[in-house]
């Protein structure tokens, strides 16, 4: 057929419809996150270029080089790179699956609730043993469970998703600023650099837990996302054509909550890449909803991309990744907001 | 194939919508659901479609519970197309009809050549070929529901459910519609249950009509057994005429109203009785 790209083998039965503009920019977004992940770990006290971190990379030139890139300089953008894949697939898993391109974790109250989880930690003093990244992952379940308990009325909508989120959003942003308030001084500086995003801080003992995290929740979504196709159609056409809506949107969610989770734990809620890398990946693919991987590579360009334009403008001062993100992202997300009421819908 | 519903009751929250109805489709027919605002048809339609669940009784597929099926099984026997979906922004009509064969695919096997039969089929029975590229939001009203009607026999089931498929269309596509699914009940052999707002047309397409009212069935038959002004003036509380639709030969309602009527001008009905 003419309108589809399509392709079928006998041996093994594969077959499905191929999108090469799809194909294309995901490669495309592929490069340029490898170079961009190369190109961070130039930067630094010690300047190599981007050769150098290349041959390190593959275990060839001088020691130090080695030294540089894998013990300093690779946790920092392995953390970036990774939480950007985090953001960027939970942000497109979000927004589908409420059908609306302001759902996504940052503003429904999830990255809110892994933040007061972790201020909490850190300011009452509790949880120590558990660690930033647990401490996350159980802010950001907290909140989704209490979203979806409060949204529940015989099954859940996207719509009411979105508004019960922007609550419990707001809820977790006023606990978070009560435990601010109590403080001591130093304790809230150590929270207020990772609230808005941060990876100055960023070593190997982060990167473990979210390589684990991303190598299990990154393949389960790409799977899982199958389910994506009839529930873009609303509820009532995706039953029909036998799609379990309520179970599907439940595993989808706590997939996407895993994510932000993880990611949040590691590097703090980076500004506004949950909510523009999908938009952004929908819109170089010109596909009708933001397509998970393209979404999960435009996330880790935007962070990667963010992290050395911080470190770029202002080399003396570490500046937080996502004070760039926020600065770029919120006249995107004014752009975002103007377009679909012009267009009457937010698709 | 048959669908078949027992004392089902239905509710929305607190308010019992239908209550101790039973209904056997009748199979290779096409069945229509008339009935004023608000009287539950749609609700069935609904439930019959396991949209809903019941709050007792059952719907029951070739004798087995639609609720304990698998619901992708389900959906390879009994499609439904809701009323006014919407499709996301920039989908094409050749992705949506694709997305109707989602209940005979798997994660690797997206387009077999049944798929591919199946979906080139469609659109050649709903006349989308030449539209296929085009997305689903900048169709006409009626190409648009003829897509969403593609998308439901590309899904090839046996039984096909249909909320108030001529909602929004203006005479010329509510014709084409109901045309069409005639060709998919004569050509194909599909079972139809629908539901429609006009009377005329509910007699006109129906082999067997079902009449609504307060949540339960009035009378149901074929549309000459059914279709007389008592039960129009039960179901719909109109009084109205009922003669032959000259082109059909299928009861045609003509309704009375306050005013209007000729006899109040003092002109004489032309040969008496309509």
């Amino acid at each position: 057929m003419a309108a589809l790209t399509t392709f079928r083998l006998t041996t093994p039965p594969v077959s499905g419809v191929l999108r090469p503009r799809l194909i294309a920019v995901c490669l495309v977004l592929a490069a340029v996150g490898f170079f961009l992940f190369c190109l961070g770990m130039t930067v630094g006290d010690y300047p190599l270029g981007v050769g150098q971190v290349v041959a390190a990379l593959v275990s060839e030139g001088d020691y130090y080089d080695q030294v540089v890139v894998y013990d300093w300089r690779m946790p920092r953008a392995l953390v970036g790179l990774l939480v950007g894949i985090a953001f960027g697939m939970a942000g497109a898993l979000f927004q589908t699956i409420t059908r609306n391109p302001l759902a996504s974790p940052d503003v429904i109250g999830i990255s809110a609730g892994a933040t007061t989880a972790v201020v909490a930690g850190i300011v009452l003093g509790f949880g120590t043993g558990l660690g930033t990244q647990a401490l996350g992952l159980i802010g950001g379940l907290g909140a989704a469970l209490l979203i979806y308990l409060l949204a529940w009325r015989r099954g859940t909508t996207g719509y009411r998703i979105v508004l019960v989120g922007i609550g419990v959003s707001w809820m977790c942003v006023s606990a978070t600023g009560y435990l601010l308030a109590r403080a001591k001084l130093h304790e809230a500086q150590a929270v207020v650099g990772w609230m808005v995003g941060n990876l100055n801080d960023a070593t190997w003992s982060h990167v473990g837990p979210l390589l684990v995290s991303m190598a299990v929740l990154v393949p389960a979504a790409v799977v899982l996302g199958g389910w994506l196709r009839t529930l873009s159609l609303g509820d009532d056409v995706a039953v029909g054509l036998g799609t379990p809506v309520q179970l599907a949107r439940l595993v989808l969610l706590l997939t996407g909550v895993g994510l932000v989770a993880f990611g949040t734990a590691a590097a703090g809620p980076v500004a506004f890449v949950a909510l523009a890398a999908p938009q952004i990946a929908k819109r170089l693919v010109g596909s009708p909803v933001p397509p998970l991987v393209a979404s999960a590579f435009t996330g880790a360009v935007v962070v990667l991309g963010g992290d050395l334009i911080a470190r770029s403008i202002l080399p003396d001062t570490q500046l937080p990744v996502g004070v760039v993100t926020g600065a770029l992202g919120a006249p995107f997300l004014l752009w975002l907001l103007t377009r679909a009421n012009r267009a009457g819908s937010g698709g | 194939m048959t669908l078949r519903a027992e004392g089902l009751r239905l509710a929305y929250d607190d308010r019992v919508v239908v209550d101790d109805l039973s209904l056997r489709v009748p199979p290779g027919a096409i069945s229509v659901i008339v009935g004023a605002n608000a009287c539950g048809k749609s609700t069935l339609l609904r439930a019959l479609a396991r949209l809903l669940t019941p709050r007792a009784g059952s719907v029951h597929l070739d004798g087995r519970s639609i609720h304990a099926m698998p619901t992708r099984q389900v959906a390879r026997e009994l499609g439904i197309l809701p009323q006014a979906p919407v499709a996301p922004e920039g989908l094409t009509v050749a992705d949506l009809v694709t997305r109707g064969r989602s209940p005979h695919q798997s994660w690797w096997r997206q387009w077999s050549s049944a798929d591919e039969a199946a979906v080139t089929g469609a659109l050649r029975a709903t006349e989308l070929t030449d539209l296929a590229d085009r997305p689903v939001d900048e169709l006409s009203g009626g190409q648009r529901q003829r897509a969403w009607i593609a998308m439901a026999i590309a899904q090839e089931t046996p039984t096909l459910l249909l909320d108030e498929p001529t909602t929004f269309l203006d005479l010329a596509h509510q014709l084409d519609v109901l045309d069409l699914v005639v060709d998919l009940n004569r050509h194909q052999g599909r079972t139809v249950v629908m539901v429609l707002h006009d009377l005329n047309q509910a007699c006109r397409y129906a082999d067997h009509v079902i009449a609504m009212k307060s949540g339960r069935i009035v009378t149901q038959g074929t549309p000459a057994e059914v279709i007389t002004p008592e039960v129009v003036s039960e179901v719909f509380d109109v009084a109205c005429q009922v003669t032959t639709d000259p082109v059909s030969g299928t009861p045609l309602i003509i309704p009375v109203s306050r005013h209007h009527a000729v006899h109040d001008r003092g002109v004489a009905v032309p040969g008496g009785q309509v």
